[in-house]
């Protein structure tokens, strides 16, 4: 205990505080609301429910099969199904929700929805910002649905991946529906 | 000397002058309490910001930088924000004391400014017994540490206090004994005496400062520790340690009182400050000839705030201690090395001045205890440590 600990502490401190002058590696706080760091793309917030095409409710792609609502640990979406059918993407015909509500009070943000949906329709959202003015607590379908383009800007590979294996499915179908639609022909 | 010097002094005079003739020394001693009330509180609010600016940067982040220009208004927000907030006094608290304990805590500390010398000719009172006096006034705190812990009826507060009153002895008594060689050295007790006896230069260009001998520096290295411990800064923090103590005997105060304790915490660091620059720093004078055209005044003044910054910057490093290291280290370190190099001085002072002999004997009285007692003061030999995280 000579103090030779002291004194490269003092040190280390001190060329923090010269360096912080001119060495951004010194000086590593970001100034939040006026700087912000690029999102990582993993980082996941709420979920969010993928339309496609222009319309948001038209274009849902959920099919309110209710496995994300079950799965939930804490219970935060209700869905309600409607009673008519339409087409999806592989022109299969499928429910609809009626209501899509997610409790944000209650959600703790696990992504096991996300996991677990069969038809690439809820995602993680990223946004963060979101104590504001006319903030609700729980959000409708309106508020959670947002369009694919917007899913590929926040998560590009997972969005890519999800695009190419529906694109493939797409591909298969329609060249069953060739191979069943050209003996008919025939 | 010249006009910038006495700057100070020709304007107390002339506002004195100002004044009927019979209420004269009455008018000057209020101005000269008023100029030191408003140059210290001044500092007390910047030294509150910049401390607080110099420990982010030490720890890479800005400090506060919200409030006005560089975030320079920041006092002035926490000043109004210590006023308007609601003083709660406890309902088992012994409200008189309760109510004092901040009084009796910031009135004596200012009346330690009263023998400091800040410039030539400029010590509000120069009384002959000037160190006395400062040491006397000083530990006049314990009294009111230990009044706010005691009132409070708070078993943190009382612990805290407790801590508080064992530190602030113990450490009372190296920094009188690292003071003594200085007193021996210019043979008097009075301030302005002490920073006289330090004119002049040796060797041709080293001025003859204390801090420029083995025993000055020795003393000063022993001072700056246990003034650290005395204004209950880190490391030496933990009677407010919050960890432990939420904060020590401050526990159930709040609002203004809280800040008076600040000011009050601060203003002791601040004298004690002042008393390192004017027994080991030369005071004001000037560091060489050349250098006189800057002020008297102006030399305290930055030496103070290198010392004040050499405080925050020991702050931004250490830990803090655990309380029998603390006391262990005043009594088996501090108190030993102070009464060696009390001896030393006596030494350096005895031998004729053939400098090189006596410089080499007394730094080796005082360095073989050095590495004796920090080796063993502790009774184990400590292993070589291992900074991983540090390199």
């Amino acid at each position: 205990m000579l103090g030779r600990g002291i004194l490269r502490g003092l040190m280390e401190t001190w060329r923090n505080f010269q360096g912080s002058y001119y060495d951004p590696a010194r000086l590593t706080t970001v100034q939040y609301p006026e700087e912000k760091l690029p999102p990582l793309e993993n980082a996941r917030t709420i979920p969010f429910l993928i339309y496609d095409g222009e319309d948001p409710l038209a274009g849902l792609r959920c099919t309110a099969c209710s496995i994300c609502a079950v799965e939930c640990p804490a219970h935060c979406i209700e869905i309600v199904k409607d009673t008519a059918k339409k087409p999806d993407y592989l022109g299969r015909m499928q429910f609809h929700p009626k209501v899509f509500n997610i409790d944000m009070a209650v959600c703790m943000e696990c992504g096991i929805c996300a996991e677990v949906c069969p038809f690439d329709s809820i995602k993680m959202d990223r946004v963060f910002e979101l104590s504001r003015d006319g903030r609700r607590m729980v959000l409708q379908m309106r508020d959670l649905a947002k369009p694919n383009h917007y899913f590929r800007q926040i998560h590009p590979t997972e969005a890519a991946a999800v695009d190419a294996a529906r694109a493939e499915e797409q591909r298969k179908a329609q060249a069953k529906k060739a191979a069943s639609s050209v003996p008919a022909a025939s | 000397m010249n006009a910038l010097d006495s700057i100070f002094i020709s304007a107390l005079h002339w506002l004195a002058g100002l004044a009927p003739a019979p209420v004269r020394p009455l008018v000057s001693m209020l101005l000269i309490i008023a100029g030191l009330m408003a140059a210290f509180g001044t500092c007390f609010a910047l030294a509150t910001i910049l401390e607080r600016k110099t420990l982010g940067r030490m720890q890479n982040r800005f400090g506060p930088n919200r409030v006005g220009p560089f975030g320079l208004f920041q006092p002035l927000a926490d000043g109004i924000k210590m006023l308007i907030k609601e003083d709660i006094v406890p309902f088992s608290a012994d409200k008189t004391l309760h109510f004092l304990a901040p009084l009796a805590l910031t009135a004596p500390v200012w009346m330690a400014f009263a023998v400091l010398p800040f410039g030539r000719n400029m010590s509000a009172i120069e009384l002959d017994a000037g160190i006395l006096f400062f040491f006397a006034i000083g530990s006049a705190s314990e009294l009111a540490v230990f009044m706010a812990g005691w009132s409070s009826q708070n078993k943190y507060s009382l612990v805290g206090a407790m801590r508080a009153i064992a530190q602030m002895i113990s450490y009372e008594v190296p920094l009188v004994l690292a003071a003594v060689p200085v007193l021996m050295a210019a043979g008097s007790l009075s301030l302005p005496d002490i920073v006289q006896a330090q004119s002049g230069v040796a060797l041709g260009w080293v001025p003859r400062w204390n801090i420029f001998t083995p025993w000055g520096l020795a003393g000063f290295a022993l001072f700056f520790i246990a003034a650290t411990a005395e204004s209950n800064r880190c490391p030496f923090d933990l009677p407010e340690g919050e960890s432990e103590l939420i904060a020590g005997y401050l526990t159930e105060y709040s609002g203004f009182k809280y800040a008076l304790f600040f000011l009050g915490e601060y203003l002791g660091l601040f004298a004690v400050a002042g008393l390192a620059v004017t027994l080991f720093l030369g005071g004001w004078q000037a560091p060489a000839r050349w250098l006189e055209w800057f002020p008297s005044w102006g030399w305290f003044a930055a030496k103070f705030s290198a010392l004040i910054f050499l405080f925050i910057w020991v702050r931004a490093t250490l830990p803090r201690l655990r309380l029998d290291q603390l006391l262990n280290f005043a009594w088996k370190f501090l108190v030993p090395l102070a009464l060696i190099n009390l001896f030393a001085a006596a030494v350096w002072w005895k031998l004729p001045a053939a400098m090189a002999i006596r410089w080499l004997l007394c730094a080796g009285l005082l360095a073989v205890p050095y590495v004796w007692l920090g080796r063993h003061w502790n009774g184990v030999t400590p292993k070589r440590r291992h900074y991983g995280y540090a390199q």
